[in-house]
């Protein structure tokens, strides 16, 4: 098993603690991980990406150009990583920030609304743990459990008391994902 | 080391690694890519467990030069910075090797030249192997290629000096430095005794001793003849560094027709591209110093013999190429491949220049 997964949105909308709580997750499997992250000088309002890599075996490199999953929460994400998914690869994307369509036919292409979905939960923060449902319903690489432990390594303990609402969010974006397109695929190729 | 395993960027595995090991000080001044170092060190609070001294001075200048006197008393001391902070270290560093003294400086490198940008690079290479400050010395310089040598290189490295009585440097760069991996940090060792201190550094200044002449720690001699002798001590302690701790580790090499050369994070990045080259049947390997200085020139003059041509990988404009080529001697081509200013060579950036200016 080997994931390479990018996840990009603006600073401040949980990129880079949403791929903390992954890889947190990952390790709670006796799994291989790396985090890499991408950001300028600024920590809210800038564009901030951050690279998972989830295996079975040691990683190579940290940086990867090419991803199996890209989770892209705003436009200027969707510009820069659409066309760096592998080939059958995953695009998931919140239809909140993004009003064009996915040009690729050759991935698959899931919406989430999570950013509705946290403000009807009335809770920005939850956003990215609604998106880490999303993902975690298409492409169950950890079990929800090591996501709780992850969390609750990755959170100071003076946070714990967040961990029931965290979950809650989780639960949800399992359930609001939503397929938008399947991959064409041509035959014989895998990724 | 213990069997706890944790996630953690490279500059906060220094930090943890700096306490556990033992260290007396540390002297620093923010700056990104690498104020982690220094936030983790205010955050585990050492000098409430362990005693250790953590401080922010006003200055690069003034945490070089706290690190020379802590060293003149024997301690373990350090300093990290990222490359502008480390060009303003460079006085310290060259005194610390003119005075022989230990102790540990860290550069998470950043692009440049000038303030340049926050991103990765490995363009502080020269800086670093060729003396970035003034006069004939060197500097022992480990490049982690991993959030685990991050935390290794602390011990290493403080070993090393100490037992050469020479300032030692970990250069790493934004990538290592700032990326989350596992990591097992090494058991908690307590500092030293003073009576250890003064026992395993008959050299330090720790105040009158009444049976033996006072120690002098100093780079200063006026006369020319002394001087000349100080020198030639020097050069005789580099070359047993050279004959005795080079470091290098090679990927894949056995069977390899091509040979990537890459440190750090590029080396990483060549072991991505080797799996994407060998995928389509160009059997490449990867030889990466660990030592960028002493160089591991004899491996390479022995890969040169095997493989039919070299190419470097760094993140700047074609730095360790030089040592590359004067490593093999014109026995084969070695070609450079390199991003600047804070970009990030891709695997498959890699492969496409391998093709272009290797394969034959």
């Amino acid at each position: 098993m080997l994931q390479e997964i990018v996840i990009s949105g603006f600073g401040g909308q949980g990129v880079l603690s949403m791929g903390k709580i992954l890889a947190y997750s990952g390790i709670m499997e006796n799994k291989e991980v790396s985090w890499f992250p991408a950001y300028g000088p600024e920590q809210r309002g800038g564009t901030a990406n951050v690279t998972v890599i989830i295996s079975d075996r040691p990683i190579s490199s940290p940086v990867v150009n090419r991803f199996d999953i890209a989770i892209v929460l705003n436009k200027p994400s969707l510009d820069k990583f659409e066309n760096r998914v592998k080939p059958g690869g995953v695009l998931i994307y919140d239809g909140y920030a993004i009003d064009r369509k996915v040009q690729r036919k050759d991935i698959d292409v899931y919406r989430i609304n999570a950013m509705d979905e946290s403000m009807k939960m009335d809770n920005a923060k939850v956003f990215n743990m609604i998106i880490l449902g999303g993902l975690l319903r298409i492409s169950p690489m950890v079990e929800l459990e090591n996501v709780m432990k992850g969390l609750k390594e990755s959170l100071p303990e003076r946070h714990h008391k967040l961990l029931p609402m965290n979950e809650q969010a989780i639960l949800r974006g399992m359930e609001i994902v939503e397929r938008e397109q399947q991959a064409e695929v041509p035959e014989g190729i895998t990724h | 080391m213990s069997e706890e395993i944790s996630l953690m960027k490279g500059n906060e595995a220094i930090a943890h690694a700096a306490i556990r090991f033992g260290v007396d000080g540390y002297f620093g001044y923010p700056i990104t890519p690498q104020s982690e170092v220094i936030e983790t060190l205010m955050e585990e609070a050492p000098w409430k467990t362990t005693g250790m001294v953590v401080l922010q001075a006003e200055s690069e200048l003034a945490a070089i030069n706290m690190v020379y006197g802590g060293a003149a008393c024997g301690k373990y001391v350090m300093t990290s910075s990222s490359s502008p902070g480390v060009s303003l270290k460079q006085e310290g560093i060259s005194y610390m090797a003119g005075a022989e003294l230990p102790g540990l400086i860290v550069n998470v490198q950043r692009g440049g030249p000038g303030l340049g940008t926050i991103q990765p690079s490995q363009a502080d290479y020269f800086q670093t192997v060729k003396g970035g400050g003034h006069g004939d010395y060197r500097l022992i310089t480990l490049a982690p290629a991993s959030v685990q040598e991050m935390a290794d290189f602390v011990a290493l490295g403080f070993e090393l000096s100490f037992k050469y009585r020479n300032p030692a440097m970990i250069l790493s760069d934004g990538v290592i430095g700032q990326m989350m991996e596992k990591v097992r940090l090494p058991e908690h060792r307590r500092r030293r005794t003073d009576a250890e201190i003064r026992e395993q550094c008959p050299w330090a200044t720790l105040g009158k001793t009444p049976d033996r002449k006072p120690n002098i720690i100093t780079s200063l001699e006026l006369d020319s003849e002394v001087m000349e002798k100080n020198n030639e001590r020097f050069q005789a302690k580099y070359r047993l560094i050279e004959a005795n701790e080079v470091r290098y580790e090679e990927v894949q090499c056995d069977d390899a027709d091509y040979l990537l050369v890459a440190f750090g994070s590029a080396a990483r990045i060549c072991m991505k591209t080797i799996e994407l080259a060998r995928a389509e049947g160009i059997r490449v390997g990867l030889l990466r110093p660990i030592t960028l200085w002493p160089f591991p020139t004899k491996a390479l003059a022995a890969r040169a013999g095997k493989v039919k041509a070299m190419l470097t990988v760094e993140l700047n404009a074609g730095q360790m190429v030089e040592d590359v080529r004067l490593a093999v001697n014109g026995a084969v081509p070695v070609q450079h491949y390199g991003r600047m200013g804070g970009i990030i060579p891709t695997p498959e950036g890699v492969l496409e220049a391998l093709k272009e200016k290797v394969v034959r």
